[in-house]
């Protein structure tokens, strides 16, 4: 145990609303991790999105992370951190995770082996680094190759596929953990919100906390799902902006 | 809320729940959006019925315990309950058995309270009668109903060669009724069209379809529990911490049965029961 690398997994999504799916990919994560023998997972951090995101029907962020806490209540070692959601602006996701690495190193000052950071995602996220305009490629490079990836994936989706046409992702592939899902468990928060402004239930694909904050604060309806109608996704509407300055 | 016009409906779900997930508690919020969005049916109460251990099944835990993590796992809900009947008898009880005791049982508690409202009695109260219950059950508004709650392979199963007996899938699907979860993209009509049974009664068979697909099979749980790996979210948690704490399923406990032929496989192949 003593030679294992310590490991902290970082989300970044909507979580409009979380559900247990979300919280499986965490417990998945930490399994394989530690299969590994390589890996001691120490934390989990979710991490959601600002509203300025603009994704069609996203609740406010106080809202989301309300619920992800009232949800991750009973998780010892997954955690809700807000600093995504309250920026300004859309933030990168390798910004997010420089800034929640300077925060693991600043509170590891005195100490040696702090933790590594990498981001945990859904199959489905390895192809958005396909998608033209989406993401930057020295951004790319820096989330596998500085940090690294660990992505699970279910169905019929093919994550070594996604890595082997991407020479990026080829390249750092050995900082890229595939993480197999066999209980394919496909609640989406899409279907969530879909059964919620119908009236339909819910119960069992979500914690009972969070459903009944969604029922007192009248979330999800047909009206918010027209939110961010229409509008670009921040991250595509970035495209063409100058480059921004590389952090320090 | 109350519509005379609507059927009161009791749903009905037996297996081994060896343990129960949350899946199978979906099932039960499914099924009743299903039948309630209809507008001829009022379901106020769900019944989880975990197999007896003469079932045989590989890698059965001990019905005490699968009965405990189902009150557990119901333990929020404020219409599903546990019935732990089945579970407590010797030997293994045919389906339709379990409908029949669980319909005695709804019959006997509307009758206790049709003689407190003394204006219904003799209106609503009908006995089985010497043309069988064909008549007496289907279709009646003002009277509950029992329905089989089940998933696809339960109507797949069906057509298994010594699984079931004829006479019984017509009793469970005629005299009571069924409903049945279905993944979308899965064809169960297929199976209706292709029995003729089912398909005589297919007016008395409700297919629900799950637009969110779903798989936590307990066997890939009792898997992962023996592999020491998490469970969490996929089982309420305090199903999570009773297993912990009375450390079932191992791998000793899933060669449990290992060589035994499941029960209604021994008894129907015999050719009589």
């Amino acid at each position: 145990m003593a030679c294992r690398v310590p490991l902290v997994l970082l989300a970044c999504g909507s979580f409009n609303p979380i559900t247990y799916q979300h919280m499986r990919l965490f417990e998945l994560a930490r399994d394989h991790m530690h299969q590994s023998g390589q890996f001691q997972v120490v934390g989990g951090i979710v991490s959601p999105v600002s509203d300025v995101y603009g994704k069609q029907g996203l609740a406010p962020a106080r809202h989301r992370v309300a619920m992800a806490r009232l949800a991750l209540r009973s998780s010892d070692w997954v955690r809700v951190d807000d600093w995504e959601s309250e920026q300004a602006d859309w933030t990168e996701t390798v910004v997010t995770m420089r800034h929640h690495y300077d925060r693991i190193l600043k509170e590891h000052q005195n100490t040696t082996g702090a933790p590594q950071l990498k981001l945990l995602c859904g199959a489905d996220f390895l192809d958005t680094f396909q998608v033209p305009g989406l993401w930057r490629a020295d951004h790319v490079a820096e989330v596998t190759g500085r940090f690294g990836l660990v992505c699970v994936s279910r169905g019929g989706l093919l994550p070594h596929r996604a890595v082997h046409e991407s020479d990026t992702l080829s390249r750092h592939g050995n900082n890229i953990f595939l993480v197999r899902d066999w209980i394919s468990n496909e609640i989406s928060a899409t279907e969530v919100r879909r059964a919620l402004r119908r009236g339909l239930s819910v119960k069992y694909l979500l914690p009972d906390p969070v459903i009944d904050y969604i029922r007192e604060r009248g979330l999800y309806t047909w009206e918010s799902e027209q939110r961010n109608r229409g509008a670009a996704l921040r991250p595509l509407a970035q495209q063409g902006a100058p480059p921004e300055t590389p952090a320090d | 809320m109350e519509n005379s016009d609507q059927t009161k409906v009791v749903l009905l779900a037996c297996g081994s729940y060896n343990p129960i997930t949350n899946i199978h508690l979906r099932m039960f919020e499914l099924a009743r959006d299903h039948l309630e969005d209809t507008g001829n049916y009022r379901v106020f109460k769900g019944i989880i019925s975990p197999v007896g251990d003469g079932y045989k099944k590989k890698g059965l835990i001990e019905a005490a315990h699968r009965i405990e993590m189902a009150k557990l796992a119901t333990e929020s809900s404020n219409w599903v309950r546990v019935d732990p009947w089945e579970g407590q008898q010797a030997e293994w009880v045919e389906t339709v058995k379990v409908l029949r005791h669980h319909y005695e049982e709804l019959l006997a508690a509307e009758r206790n309270k049709d003689e407190v409202d003394t204006v219904k009695v003799g209106k609503k109260r009908r006995h089985e009668d010497s043309d069988g219950w064909a008549h007496s059950h289907c279709g009646k508004t003002g009277m509950t109903q029992l329905k089989l709650l089940c998933g696809a392979d339960v109507l797949e199963s069906f057509s298994v060669p010594n699984l079931w007996k004829p006479e019984d899938i017509t009793e469970i699907v005629g005299r009571y009724g069924l409903v049945c979860i279905t993944r979308a993209g899965s064809d169960a009509w297929k199976f209706v069209h292709q029995s003729d049974i089912l398909w005589r009664h297919r007016k008395n068979i409700h297919l629900v379809k799950e637009w969110v697909t779903n798989e936590i099979s307990a066997t890939h749980v009792r898997r992962a529990l023996r592999r020491g790996q998490s469970v969490r979210y996929l089982l309420p948690d305090p199903v999570v911490q009773y297993i912990q704490e009375q450390g079932l399923y191992s791998a000793d406990s899933e060669e449990k049965n290992a060589d035994v032929v499941l029960a209604p496989l021994q008894k129907y192949s015999k050719g009589c029961n």
